[in-house]
């Protein structure tokens, strides 16, 4: 398939590129962007008027839920959903059931990725067997498989012995760990931030240090044993400031945020509502906005969706016993975007801690559109206003804490491969 | 939406209570008064009001509770309402659908009131967002969040004793953290116009941030309790020790438990009172709980002329259509 894409705005941070101009693709590769291309003959002419045409999405957290809770939803419900929302690489954390801690479960889940041919998936595998924190998985074995990073996802690893052992081991592989910080213990059962509203709510709540803490634990030993480590969904401002003074002593690491801690806080779960039962918790407006000047500032790497769809029970019964987590993919990148006209961000600086940012993180050839680079793209209606409904969302999780917001802006068309998957223009 | 904003209708009407934050000084005034004319059935030959004829309430407790439930009991059928008296042991891995499951067995049996004590907070809430229009909840407590009528027979007994509240001095003494009778305590208080309300505890036992409710913060008791008018001691669980939050009850007691002696800095009229069950030798010396200051047995019957009240408000049959005193 040839493709020509006239007069879009290209926005490719990796390159420093931001034009009105044309794009090529040929062969599931770009061919060129900007620079016009003598005697191209097209099979489809997408014909824009300035909308913008940035590279794929890279996704660094999304739950497809497959293999184990496919009752939540699926790889083809999830992949389906991601290309409405121009993502078309995602990182799936090892949360699967079997566990993602053996090549059978990655071989499975590009089995069902080749056969549905939508959004790339990167899986990451489990730092620890099961990740019960306590043997080490086979890491040559799931790098061969084609993991791009090691993680423990949502069970912190307590012992302190494992967690070196773990980065050393990871060191010999050059394969990034995953550190969702907390402390499990200051956790405790909490649910929800500690602080005015979960005193008011009567709901258990988490101390930020149950994050810095953790964060702080990770990075003594990242700087013994050098392993390469990438913090995921920093969610206060403490855990920024650890972040930024890392970097500042040449720390190998990088951090993300998902896109409902640049939005939501803690007053966001008054009234008991579940859809903002997330994990780590939404904190303080004070932390919402150091994350948003982490991001910035370049301290944040990248935003990712943090994609957790659910059935409808687990987020109906009372706050406590609802499981974490928000659909999220849709909402992505208009809330992305929309950063720019009401924070102040250089679109391109968004654009890239989506793109080419979180591709660099776990090492792949994607997220930019530079000649002869992977044909992935979207192309991006900032015109076209729609208002979320969780109920025609594409993912098979209605559970989003953002029914009824208005987008500024849409995903309009989405290219994988040099291949149509989405276009809605 | 806010937490409270669910238990009024379109015209600032009670048809749920779950919480006493958010409601008007009106509507808890209205409550009591209309309490005090429930206070006297007790005490008739024929201990019953006909408002309730023909409504079924059903008391569905999924944690265990005798006087809660017993006093919900008797108002309900003082009121001449059938009642259900459920007990649902919680299992640990299903409790969301157990909880939906039973609410909607319960409405095919077409009960019209559900007064809930439930382990989690919010779980009133949930399921006040669940049932159909014409049904009604009251919270009988839920997890730490609230526990409104607890709130409102304290208000009572506050009220008999000392009627102005906005002269007040309060003292709530304890376990703040995991009180859900300090919380509902507490915004009732500051709604009530008392604008000296304290809590005293040790720091482990006081929630984040607490003063954003109105209060002031003590965790020395001779200091906290230095001329205050009313004193509410709140239970001590024993698991706040197993969980290091505490290192014994010897020492609890010696630092938080109320005795004659650390009763002699408050004001000399002082009431003390306690929502139960006590924990004798603990948070209190039986002394003062059996003492002349000690006004915990009453507060015990108010429940039933409170939970009268409440119950016959929501259902709309309380004269002014639950806006009595109007």
């Amino acid at each position: 398939m040839r493709i020509v894409i006239r007069n879009g705005r290209l926005v490719c941070p990796a390159q420093q590129l931001d034009e009105l101009g044309d794009l090529y693709i040929a062969d599931g590769r770009i061919v060129a962007a900007g620079k016009a291309v003598d005697g191209f003959t097209a099979d489809l002419e997408i014909a824009l008027e300035g909308q913008f045409v940035c590279p794929g999405i890279v996704d660094l957290s999304v739950h497809t839920r497959e293999p184990g809770f496919e009752h939540k939803a699926t790889i083809a419900s999830e992949t389906e959903a991601a290309v409405r929302a121009g993502v078309t690489s995602m990182v799936c954390p090892p949360t699967t059931r079997p566990v993602t801690d053996n090549p059978s479960v990655v071989e499975l889940i590009h089995q069902r990725q080749t056969r549905l041919d939508k959004t790339r998936i990167y899986p990451l595998g489990a730092l620890t067997k099961g990740l019960e924190g306590r043997q080490l998985t086979e890491v040559a074995a799931l790098r061969q498989a084609g993991c791009v990073g090691l993680s423990n996802a949502d069970n912190p690893i307590t012992d302190t012995e494992v967690l070196r052992r773990a980065f050393e081991y990871a060191v010999g592989f050059d394969l990034p760990v995953f550190i969702h910080p907390e402390d499990s213990y200051l956790r405790n059962r909490g649910v929800m931030h500690e602080g005015k509203i979960s005193t008011r709510l009567g709901l258990p709540g988490i101390p930020e240090t149950a994050e810095t803490i953790a964060i702080s634990r990770a990075l003594l030993l990242i700087e013994q044993t050098g392993v390469r480590a990438h913090f995921c969904r920093l969610s206060c401002a403490r855990s920024v400031e650890l972040v930024a003074a890392a970097k500042q002593q040449g720390l190998p690491v990088s951090a993300d945020t998902g896109i409902c801690y640049l939005y939501l806080t803690e007053m966001n779960v008054d009234g008991f509502n579940s859809q903002c039962h997330l994990w780590p918790p939404l904190r303080t407006d004070r932390d919402r906005q150091a994350l948003l000047e982490g991001l910035r500032s370049g301290v944040i790497d990248a935003v990712c969706s943090d994609h957790q769809p659910h059935d409808e029970d687990a987020k109906a019964a009372p706050f406590s016993s609802t499981e974490p987590g928000a659909s999220t993919l849709e909402v992505l990148a208009p809330l992305a975007f929309s950063l720019a006209s009401t924070r102040g961000f250089k679109l391109e600086h968004i654009i890239g801690a989506l793109t080419c940012r979180p591709a660099s993180i776990i090492g792949i050839n994607a997220g930019t559109l530079a000649e002869s680079a992977p044909a992935d793209l979207f192309i991006f209606d900032e015109g076209s206003q729609w208002t979320v409904n969780a109920e025609k969302l594409a993912s098979a999780g209605k559970n989003t804490p953002f029914d009824n917001w208005e987008m500024g802006g849409k995903v309009t068309c989405t290219i994988i491969d040099g291949k149509v998957m989405f276009r809605d223009l | 939406m806010t937490s409270h904003s669910i238990q009024l209708d379109q015209h600032g009407r009670l048809i749920h209570f779950l919480t006493t934050e958010g409601l008007s000084r009106q509507i808890l005034t209205s409550i009591l008064d209309y309490a005090e004319s429930f206070a006297g059935v007790g005490g008739r030959a024929i201990k019953k009001v006909p408002l309730l004829r023909g409504k079924t309430v059903a008391n569905l407790f999924f944690e265990s509770s005798t006087r809660t439930r017993t006093t919900f009991e008797l108002a309900a059928k003082r009121l001449s309402a059938d009642v259900l008296n459920i007990n649902i042991a919680m299992s640990a891995t299903s409790k969301g659908e157990a909880l939906q499951d039973t609410l909607h067995t319960l409405e095919a049996m077409h009960c019209d009131l559900f007064v809930v004590r439930h382990g989690n907070s919010g779980a009133a809430h949930f399921i006040a967002g669940q049932v159909a229009d014409n049904v009604r909840v009251i919270n009988a407590g839920d997890g730490r969040h609230a526990h409104p009528t607890q709130a409102m027979l304290d208000m009572f007994t506050i009220r008999r004793h000392k009627p102005d509240f906005e002269s007040l001095r309060i003292a709530i003494v304890g376990d703040i953290a995991h009180s859900r009778v300090a919380r509902s305590n507490i915004h009732a208080l500051n709604t009530l116009g008392v604008s000296d309300i304290r809590v005293i505890a040790p720091k482990a036992l006081i929630p984040e941030d607490v003063e954003s409710l109105g209060v002031q913060v003590f965790h020395d008791l001779n200091e906290g309790l230095r001329d205050v008018d009313v004193i509410t001691m709140l239970r001590l669980q024993r698991e706040r020790i197993s969980n290091a939050v505490l290192p014994s009850e010897e020492e609890y007691f010696q630092c938080y438990g109320l005795t004659e002696a650390r009763l002699s800095v408050a004001s000399p009229d002082a009431i003390v009172m306690h929502p139960g069950p006590i924990n004798r030798g603990i948070e209190i010396d039986s002394q003062v709980a059996d003492g002349e200051r000690s006004v915990i047995l009453q507060q015990v019957s108010h429940g039933i002329a409170i939970r009268m009240a409440v119950m016959a408000m929501v259902m709309g049959v309380a004269p002014g259509d639950g806006m009595v005193g109007e």
